[in-house]
């Protein structure tokens, strides 16, 4: 492998994580504050995808109208903003729909809601919408540069750039503020910070809705990524991206991401070496062995009596 | 819950009540005297005369109704695909199963009562387990020997029964998460059908058989428990490291692993790799299954009763406790997600010689969800439950299979309220007492 290819490589992987990244952050706040697996996420981050689709449509098409001048980054943040707002109600809802009536049971009864509500999410789509993929819009037009023998698009460097910003607002909104430090809160103790007058409620339904709004993000850009979308397009990201935001540790959102960048990584280098067929299973096996040593994943505590199924 | 015998409950203790307490009040209440001296021996019986019925006059009755033909589903699916065969399909239930099955059932009670206290009395319960289970099977056999497709519809609910209870042992007994069965099903269906493949089939790959075929179908249980060797064997990888601690790790790695698998078996190209592995003989013939989930029954309600398993429920209510009153934590999760992964592996097997074909893609994330939904529908650490669940939803599949694509919108939709009104499933955390269920019953 020439330098050359592995920067290719590098770049490749840093896109590739960055879907990962921002689904898991989903993932790794839905388990950090409620402690329940959202198996819905990965159909969350389709629905995204899709209803970026559906306003950046409705916004070209608005704009070839030509009663105001929209020009195509106007759209582009336009549609990330709407499809990250109107995601998140999504969330909400799988939120208010399979997980609020389970508080307080089984956390793997609320982890099957989860993934049925996943199954009613392909299938509606598929049911809606049909068959046909949908192709995203191509708002930006690839433009490449040559950095040395290293070819560089402006997409992946928007795409890797944004997700690394939303990371980072997320990180500082769990950080900074009075909702995110409910929220840590939250995830310290869920019996007993409600009592001290946090809702338990409002606070599960931002978690929710932040993760969708995130996964939404990571819809768009994938979209922009692979301009195909499909009703099943987020059941295999979505597990992959779960993996992640177990081996970030639990809650930990910087680790989740960082997870995220290295399943990336580690997909990409694993096909660039092996046949591309045995991705799966050395990337697997790398995160099992991971696991093996660190069973708290990177940034997780090592172990709480308060885990229960 | 129990209605006290003669004295009927006041009105307002029975709404609140459950709809099965309902139904059992309402059952004693109109036909105690009739019904409640019939036991379960005289049931199964009545069930057998019906399917005789059935062999004998089953296709002309239905001709004579209007049906097509004799009736898949007792009528269940023509529900939805020719809503106006609905009248016949009930008046062919009712004669050919419901109506025999009462009169004979009714008729034979006294000497059935006679057959079921001798049976418990003079013999160990086995003899009256053995013969319960034959007629029941008896019954089976000749309700499924009507058509292809009813045959197909049993053994997918007896596979389904054997991987929902192995599943229930780790998720429901051990009260941990695992995602590893389709893994474990695939190892067993893979490693059962290579032994069969190999030993007793002229196959382009392997060649000629090694043993001479006409002893394959005695040698079949070693297969299959070869796969579930094979399928244990994997478990160790997912066991080792995950129970050291307890938490959610089991839930992370045994999906890794059921990818790991899954790819695995895709990139060995000499199994046929993605595009599958064919040329299994289809020895899981109904006896075969029957069979081998009544073992499996037996095995594991047996394991939930032995030292092992109580000390396994002991650990799932609390690890800490257990482990400070000599519970060996670590031995007793290892063994029991071996155990449970060989009965997947055996399930995978059966599978795999059912349909003479398996491809990687079977095993994934919906055959996951699948038994996942099959466990939690059904009711953890319960054996009833556990059945139930399998035969409830592949019934459910089968039933609303003619809405095609909705079909995948409904189930889903079920599964939700039904959690949400019986977070821990339909029948949970209770077992029924077989010395009970069969006991002659006195009028």
């Amino acid at each position: 492998m020439t330098l050359a290819t592995f920067f290719q490589h590098v770049l490749n992987a840093l896109q590739l994580g960055s879907f990962y990244a921002l689904i898991a952050l989903g993932y790794s706040m839905v388990y950090g504050v409620l402690m329940l697996f959202n198996f819905a996420h990965g159909d969350i981050f389709m629905v995204g995808a899709y209803i970026g689709f559906f306003v950046s449509s409705g916004l070209v098409a608005f704009a070839s109208l030509g009663i105001i001048a929209l020009p195509n980054w106007l759209i582009l943040v336009l549609t990330i903003l709407l499809a990250m707002f109107l995601t998140s109600f999504v969330g909400m809802l799988v939120e208010r729909v399979g997980y609020r009536p389970l508080r307080g049971s089984l956390r793997a009864s609320a982890a099957i809601t989860g993934l049925m509500i996943g199954i009613v999410l392909e299938t509606g789509n598929l049911a809606l919408l049909g068959a046909r993929r949908r192709k995203f819009p191509i708002l930006i037009e690839t433009q490449s540069y040559q950095l040395g023998p290293v070819t560089v698009t402006n997409t992946k460097i928007m795409i890797v750039f944004l997700s690394l910003l939303l990371t980072l607002a997320l990180h500082q909104f769990v950080r900074r503020t009075k909702w995110g430090m409910a929220m840590r809160a939250m995830a310290y103790d869920f019996v007993v910070v409600p009592l001290m007058g946090v809702p338990l409620n409002t606070i599960a339904a931002l978690t929710f809705g932040l993760g969708s709004a995130l996964a939404a993000a990571a819809g768009i850009f994938f979209g922009i990524a692979y301009p195909i979308l499909n009703p099943y397009m987020g059941i295999l990201i979505g597990w992959k991206a779960f993996v992640a935001a177990i081996l970030g540790g639990r809650g930990s959102i910087l680790g989740a991401a960082l997870a995220g960048f290295l399943l990336g990584f580690i997909e990409i280098f694993v096909a660039a070496i092996f046949p591309s067929t045995l991705r799966d299973v050395i990337a697997y096996s790398i995160i099992l062995l991971i696991l093996t040593f660190r069973p708290h994943g990177f940034f997780g505590e090592p172990y709480s009596a308060r885990l229960r199924l | 819950m129990e209605v006290r015998e003669g004295t009927a409950p006041p009105t307002e203790t029975i709404a609140r009540k459950t709809l099965l307490a309902k139904v059992r009040y309402f059952g004693r209440a109109q036909y105690k005297s009739q019904l409640s001296q019939i036991p379960l021996l005289g049931w199964l019986w009545g069930a057998l005369m019906a399917m005789v019925i059935e062999q004998a006059v089953g296709y002309p009755l239905a001709r004579a109704l209007g049906l097509p033909g004799i009736p898949g589903l007792f009528g269940l699916r023509i529900m939805l695909t020719k809503p106006a065969l609905i009248p016949s399909a009930a008046a062919y239930v009712l004669l050919v199963y419901v109506l025999p099955t009462l009169v004979v059932a009714r008729l034979s009670a006294p000497l059935a009562n006679r057959v079921a206290k001798q049976l418990l009395d003079r013999f160990p319960l086995w003899v009256s387990l053995i013969v319960h289970l034959g007629l029941f099977y008896a019954t089976m056999h000749l309700w499924g020997d009507i058509n292809a497709y009813r045959m197909l519809f049993l053994s997918f609910i007896m596979i389904s029964i054997i991987l929902t209870l192995s599943l229930n042992l780790v998720n429901g007994y051990m009260g941990e998460f695992s995602c590893s069965h389709p893994g474990f099903m695939a190892l067993g269906a893979y490693g059962a059908s290579i032994l069969t493949v190999l030993l007793f089939v002229n196959d382009d790959v392997f060649g000629a058989p090694l043993l001479p075929p006409a002893l394959g179908p005695f040698l079949f249980p070693l297969a299959l428990i070869g796969g579930g060797l094979l399928a244990a064997v994997g478990a160790l990888v997912v066991a080792i490291p995950s129970f050291r601690t307890r938490g959610d790790y089991l839930a992370i790695i045994s999906l890794a692993f059921m990818f790991i698998v899954k790819s695995l078996i895709e990139n060995l190209e000499i199994f046929g790799g993605p595009r599958g592995f064919m040329n299994q003989p289809k020895w899981a013939n109904l006896p075969t299954m029957f069979v081998w989930m009544a073992i499996c029954l037996w095995m594991i309600y047996n394991f939930t009763r032995s030292t092992i398993g109580k000390a396994m429920c002991a650990v799932r209510d609390d690890e800490i406790a257990a482990g400070a009153m000599t519970v060996n934590t670590r031995r007793t999760k290892m063994v029991t997600f071996l155990f449970a992964a060989f009965w997947a592996g055996v399930a995978g097997g059966l599978f795999a010689h059912v349909i003479g074909y398996i491809n990687p893609g079977t095993f994934g994330v919906y055959k996951l969800s699948e038994v996942l939904a099959m466990v939690y529908l059904g009711g953890l650490n319960s054996i009833v439950g556990s059945i139930t669940g399998a035969v409830g939803l592949q019934l459910l599949m089968e039933v609303l299979r003619p809405l095609q694509l909705f079909k995948w919108i409904v189930i889903p939709i079920l599964l939700i309220v039904l959690m949400i009104r019986r977070p821990t499933g339909l029948i949970a955390f209770t077992e029924i007492n077989i010395k009970d269920l069969l006991q002659p019953r006195r009028p």
